[in-house]
């Protein structure tokens, strides 16, 4: 599934949709202590995170995510957005909780 | 060693960590390496460059290119780890609240950094600093 098929729910809203929303999403992945995250997610995922701040945009970045999911409408810092768009990283946002992201992924074979 | 990168990390610069790894993994992909060993020295040098961030009184990445070999050094001015085998420990972290509520001081840096290197070696005096020297295969 593309980050755009996502985006066909209306439970998900990309934040800075300047930015590539064709990436292929391969997989999921759910923390946020960063290094966990760092040392287990795999390249190509969907990350569900409730941090925001701008260094999410860096493990996104180096582990070669498709993009960032920011779960229950939590705000998403200014300079977490700037960089995401440098880094071409779709930051998303939803009311959802990471487990009903979880399963809306799930259900579409991710 | 056929190139060399040298970045300067200040302690509590959150805003901008992340930058050193970004521009080593660059230069990396840039030089044909392959993505196994930029993962690997992309999750160490990041975890180098935050220990940096949040613990350091500020420090240096060091990125040498080799033939063979890639060699990434993290070096700081101190203040010195008191105890090295505590600090691998995994879950270990002098790392305070503010540091943690940002998701980072989980204790998994330093075992991060080793289990992704194929060659780790620390040293560290207190009131002189701490040198981490890791070397990946290419």
């Amino acid at each position: 599934m593309k980050v755009s098929g996502l985006l066909e729910n209306k439970e998900f809203k990309c934040l800075n949709p300047q930015v590539g929303i064709e990436g292929v999403i391969k997989s999921g992945y759910v923390g946020d202590l960063l290094s966990w995250v760092m040392a287990n997610a795999g390249n190509g995922c969907a990350w569900v995170t409730i941090q925001t701040h701008v260094n999410i945009i860096a493990v996104a970045t180096l582990l070669e995510m498709t993009c960032v999911i920011i779960p229950e409408g939590a705000e998403v810092e200014e300079s977490t957005l700037e960089r995401a768009i440098i880094e071409d990283i779709p930051i998303l946002t939803t009311g959802l909780n990471a487990y009903e992201v979880c399963k809306i992924l799930g259900n579409a074979g991710i | 060693m056929s190139y060399e990168l040298v970045f300067d990390v200040e302690r509590g610069d959150f805003d901008t960590a992340g930058e050193a790894s970004r521009k080593i993994k660059r230069t990396l992909q840039q030089l044909g390496i392959s993505n196994k060993v930029i993962r690997k020295v992309s999750i160490a040098g990041y975890e180098g460059e935050m220990n940096l961030a949040i613990h350091s009184a500020g420090g240096k990445i060091i990125l040498e290119v080799g033939e063979e070999e890639l060699v990434l050094t993290i070096e700081d001015t101190g203040p010195g780890i008191a105890n090295i085998d505590l600090a691998m420990t995994a879950g270990w972290s002098t790392a305070g609240d503010e540091v943690r509520q940002m998701g980072f001081g989980a204790g998994m840096g330093l075992p991060n950094m080793k289990n992704n290197a194929d060659n780790f070696q620390i040293s560290s005096k207190i009131g002189e600093g701490t040198k981490i020297v890791m070397k990946f295969l290419v």
